[in-house]
């Protein structure tokens, strides 16, 4: 979009237009009535300019190329644009882009990185995803994946019942849910399998040192 | 859980061997991109100097436009391009557009995208604009000013049909049955009628006679993604679209009918669709993006928004049916008549012959009449929404054969297998069924563990009220229901290629939009043939320049008549690789078989080269090959299914809860299992959604729900797992025996929770949705509801 101002060029030479207001917590810098945001997504340190009006949603699309995020309805009714926001889910829709200054979002682009995957690799939540054909159309995807990601993080080992409550603002018109909520609950057990088998790795590291 | 049923013929394939790839889960080839956000969907689309649009939608249901005055949005910054309805070719001519699933009057199509004279549905474009921005587009399009006259407005299909309606349109005639035209104009596009036997006479001699009157509201198919495209109209008079449709090749003729343009300058470019269900068919957006592009001499997307989606786009069918059924005492079904208003809204065409075709054709009934009518009325111009017309006849027929199974004391399944159809049996407008599994459903749901597990129990875990059973007097009540449900299934035109690459993988070329996994089976059945693995086949969606002509993804025909084309193509690549093989094994063609992946001599079979080593040494053999296969034409393939459904009704507000649910389906042969349960499972969910939650809240003509909250989807809360059986009778034609899944799983629902809710409390709901207050009112007129407690 064309209020999408390249940061590199407008701030320098325009240090006399900017002022500094407060978003999300740390200062911002605002150029001719828009604000400079300093955010780290999918665990790179960014900069974008946006106008206060902007919701993240926007800017990530529009600004910087980040289409994994779906817009499904723009007023946080279908969770289609599901990221995480310091590792809370939200609708991305309902958040202003202002409102990222100083924080970690992360999208779906991001998301296989986080589980540690070599480059090219998946999340578990993405395999589960594919071996469970939790997906039909897809719009509704990448929304499912960051609320269940966010779902894990907080109660690694849900119930049926936890999951479909966790996941009852995102809404998916194809699959009945009933593939996306085995998917969900195969990836809590492949996850914790994983953990489970790290810390007993670890625990016979530990025995061996301790071994005279 | 998920279960398969084998039908007359087993999983076998020609020759009695068994498939090696059919009927296994691999992960669809389109996965991944899906799941990592890689996949380019409608709105993701961007290109150099793109400008943003913005539509402006009518307010009214019914206006007179009186004058659009455009000069302020033109000299608004960034603006650079206005088209209001005098930028569209007027259409004078009767010719119809054929949507594959569905037709619409060019006319009225013309108008549907954008109005000229008057409006006759609230979000009808009257004007558009390009824009730099889409800030700036949306701000110019607030300064468009639209003087209209506010017009009489007809809401109710019913009311428009009584003499002195206000008129939608003054051309509009009535067709009459055999053909005819009506003399004066009215709101009733047309009458059909169906009959057979003596219909009096058949309810003479019926020992129960139970006749009901059933009100389905208007709902959206819901897909999550808003229509969005793209176009690009070059200088020279080429125009390409970028767009989330159902039917590229059927997007390509609108545009040229539509837009006066030679249809062979267009190219539509179909990405990745984000749900469809029958509402991605109709264009909306795409000849607005071209005009404005046209006008300002760059790429134009048009996004909408939700509201827009719900307001501006086709939804499908409400209903007004009066079904009134004859039974003998032992249950065989004598007479039936069915009275059938189907709303179009705001121009004809709503789908009331499918709806009386599917509603009667499951079962044998000598004596019956039907007649039908699709009546304009100012609301949206509804569009196919999965097995469209075929919901709203089910849920009156098989609520009505419920009340029947119940007079008569009968099992309801028994009452139902007494009277399905079979092979040879005629649907009501006269033609044979061929080999249909009917029969095999049912009889999947009779012995089915569901059909027989005792009741859940009606308290839900933690709650402190007491209940004392089914029909009780305490709170909460718990019911079985079961309704079936077909439908006849599309063939149309599908044409694929297959090119081959050196290392003997193949790329499936198609021109079918995919919309929910269709194109990992057509890549399958060219594994299957060829001898390769899955993913060894590469399908790819193509554009209308690299591919024949392929008709829409709809009526249940892709995995049917593609999956054909497929078929064809690749017998059509044996026979050409017959002929490099036997080149390279220095023998006649004649002599050269082939299956498994491998050619060999009939005679000397020791003498043997792979189907990859054919492919590797296609340039010294000749050179490269391309194989095709197509389809015209299929007999129809038709597909049964019914549902089991536990529900608890809450008697003290009405609220329905699902507990348990299963789904039964002839699949013919399930290429993809996964897949078609989750047809399954999704056709299910959205019944329910059609059944308990979803309905357009009209004023007036005006819609106050536009939006997911008060527009109620499903969710995963109000759902449990959906268990789904896989019953396989093979089709009569198709390879495989395949046959279309996707539309029959919307059919049973709602006639299968209105019979649990009516099992559960003894309460008959016939009015959608099944919310809550209209349960709790249909309780407490029945003396049967809950007092609030304490």
């Amino acid at each position: 979009m064309s209020t999408g101002v390249n940061a590199a060029q407008a701030i320098p030479g325009q240090a006399g237009l900017a002022g500094t207001s407060t978003a999300g917590g740390a200062q911002a810098l605002v150029v001719r009535g828009k604000t400079l945001v300093e955010a780290t997504i999918n665990g790179v340190p960014t900069t974008f300019i946006c106008e206060p009006r902007q919701t993240l949603l926007e800017v990530l699309r529009e600004q910087l190329g980040l289409t994994g995020t779906k817009e499904g309805c723009g007023n946080g009714n279908c969770g289609a644009c599901c990221i995480l926001l310091d590792g809370q889910p939200v609708n991305s829709c309902l958040v202003l882009a202002v409102e990222a200054q100083g924080r970690e979002i992360l999208t779906v682009e991001g998301l296989a990185a986080t589980a540690g995957t070599a480059a090219g690799g998946v999340h578990p939540l993405q395999q589960a995803f594919l071996e469970h054909g939790a997906l039909q159309c897809g719009i509704c995807t990448p929304g499912f994946l960051m609320a269940a990601k966010a779902l894990l993080d907080t109660n690694p080992r849900p119930t049926e019942h936890e999951a479909r409550r966790w996941l009852a603002g995102n809404l998916c018109r194809c699959t009945g849910y009933d593939k996306i909520i085995r998917a969900v609950l195969d990836a809590a057990e492949r996850l914790a399998a994983a953990r489970e088998a790290a810390t007993a790795a670890a625990a016979a590291r530990w025995e061996e040192v301790d071994r005279p | 859980m998920s279960t398969t049923v084998h039908g007359a013929a087993q999983a076998t394939g020609p020759h009695g061997r068994a498939y090696r790839v059919i009927g296994t889960r691999p992960v669809r080839h389109d996965g991944l991109d899906k799941v990592t956000g890689r996949a380019r969907f409608g709105a993701d689309v961007r290109l150099p100097g793109m400008l943003y649009g913005q539509v402006v939608r009518s307010p009214y249901p019914h206006a007179r436009i009186k004058a659009i005055d455009t000069a302020r949005a033109q000299a608004h910054p960034g603006v650079r391009a206005v088209i209001t309805g005098a930028d569209m070719p007027a259409l004078n001519t009767d010719a119809v557009a054929e949507l594959g699933e569905g037709a619409i009057e060019l006319k009225y199509a013309s108008m549907l995208i954008l109005a000229r004279d008057k409006v006759v549905f609230q979000g009808q474009p009257v004007a558009a604009v390009a824009a730099d921005t889409l800030q700036a587009a949306r701000e110019a399009a607030r300064l468009i000013h639209v003087e209209y006259e506010p017009l009489p407005v007809v809401e109710d299909a019913v009311a428009a049909m009584q003499p002195g309606a206000p008129l939608l349109h003054d051309d509009l005639y009535t067709v009459i049955p055999g053909g005819g035209k009506a003399e004066r104009p009215s709101n009733v596009a047309k009458h059909v009628q169906y009959e057979r036997g003596d219909v009096e006479a058949g309810f003479q001699a019926a020992d129960v006679v139970i006749e009901r009157e059933f009100r389905t509201a208007m709902v959206h198919q819901g897909y999550i993604e808003p229509q969005s495209a793209t176009a690009l109209w070059s200088p020279d008079g080429r125009l390409t679209v970028w767009t989330t449709a159902q039917g590229p090749f059927t997007v390509r003729q609108q545009l040229a009918d539509l837009l006066q343009v030679p249809i062979g300058n267009i190219t539509v470019v179909p990405m990745e669709i984000g749900g469809g269900f029958g509402g991605k068919i109709q264009v909306y957006l795409e000849p607005l993006a071209a005009l404005l592009s046209r006008q300002a001499g760059r790429p134009v997307k048009l996004t909408m928004s939700r509201a827009e989606v719900f307001v501006g786009t086709g939804p499908g069918s409400p209903a007004y049916i009066r079904c009134k059924l004859g039974a003998k005492r032992d249950g065989q079904l004598v007479a039936a008549e069915l009275y059938m208003v189907y709303d179009a809204g705001a121009f004809p065409g709503s789908p009331v012959g499918s709806g009386a075709v599917t509603g009667l054709s499951p079962y044998r009934i000598p004596n019956f009449r039907v007649d039908g009518f699709d009546v304009v009325t100012n609301k949206p111009r509804v569009q196919a929404y999965r097995a469209p017309g075929a919901p709203q006849a089910a849920f009156a027929v098989e609520t009505v054969l419920d009340e029947i199974a119940e007079a008569l004391g009968m099992d309801p399944v028994e009452l139902r297998l007494k009277n399905a159809s079979a092979e040879g049996d005629r649907l009501i407008y006269g033609a044979a069924f061929n080999r249909i599994g009917f029969r095999e459903v049912l009889e999947a749901v009779r012995d089915h563990p569901h059909y027989r597990a005792p009741l859940p129990p009606p308290v839900p875990e933690g709650a402190d009220e007491s209940a004392d059973g089914a029909a009780g007097s305490g709170t909460y009540a718990v019911g079985r229901g079961v309704a079936a449900g077909f439908w006849s299934g599309a063939s149309l035109t599908s044409t694929v290629h297959l090119t081959f690459n050196p290392d003997g993988t193949v790329n499936l070329i198609l021109g079918s939009s995919d919309l929910s996994g269709g194109r990992a089976a057509l890549a399958m059945i060219v594994a299957e043939e060829l001898g390769l693995e899955p993913h060894e086949v590469k399908p790819i969606v193509a554009d209308t320049d690299t591919v024949g002509y392929n008709d829409v993804t709809g009526g249940s025909r892709t995995t049917y008549a593609t999956g054909t084309a497929c078929w064809r193509a690749c017998q059509d690549a044996i026979a050409q690789l017959k002929l490099r093989a036997a080149q390279l094994l220095e023998a006649d063609p004649e002599s050269v078989a082939f299956g498994g992946g491998e050619f060999w001599l009939w005679e000397e079979p020791q003498y043997r080269i792979s189907l990859k080593e054919v492919v590797a040494n296609l340039q010294k053999t000749g050179g490269p090959i391309v194989a095709r296969g197509m389809v015209n034409k299929l007999p129809m393939a038709p597909a049964f299914g019914a549902h089991i459904v536990d529900v608890r009704v809450d008697r003290e507000t009405g609220k329905v809860d699902i507990l348990r649910y299963t789904a039964v389906q002839d699949a013919g042969k399930a290429i993809h299992p996964t897949n078609v349960e989750g047809q399954m499972q999704g056709g299910a969910a959205q019944g329910v959604g059609w059944a308990l939650f979803e309905e357009y809240v009209f004023d007036h003509g005006v819609m106050r729900n536009p939006n997911f909250l008060d527009y109620r989807l499903p969710t995963a809360l109000d759902l449990p797992m959906i268990d789904t059986v896989i019953v396989e009778v093979p089709a009569s034609e198709g390879p495989y025996g395949v046959r279309g899944v996707g539309e029959v799983p919307i059919v049973p629902p709602i006639a299968a929770v209105a019979n649990a809710i009516a099992r559960a409390t003894g309460v008959r709901l016939r009015e959608l949705p099944m919310s809550p207050e209209r349960i709790w009112r249909a309780l407490a007129s029945a003396g049967r509801s809950a007092e609030p407690a304490g």
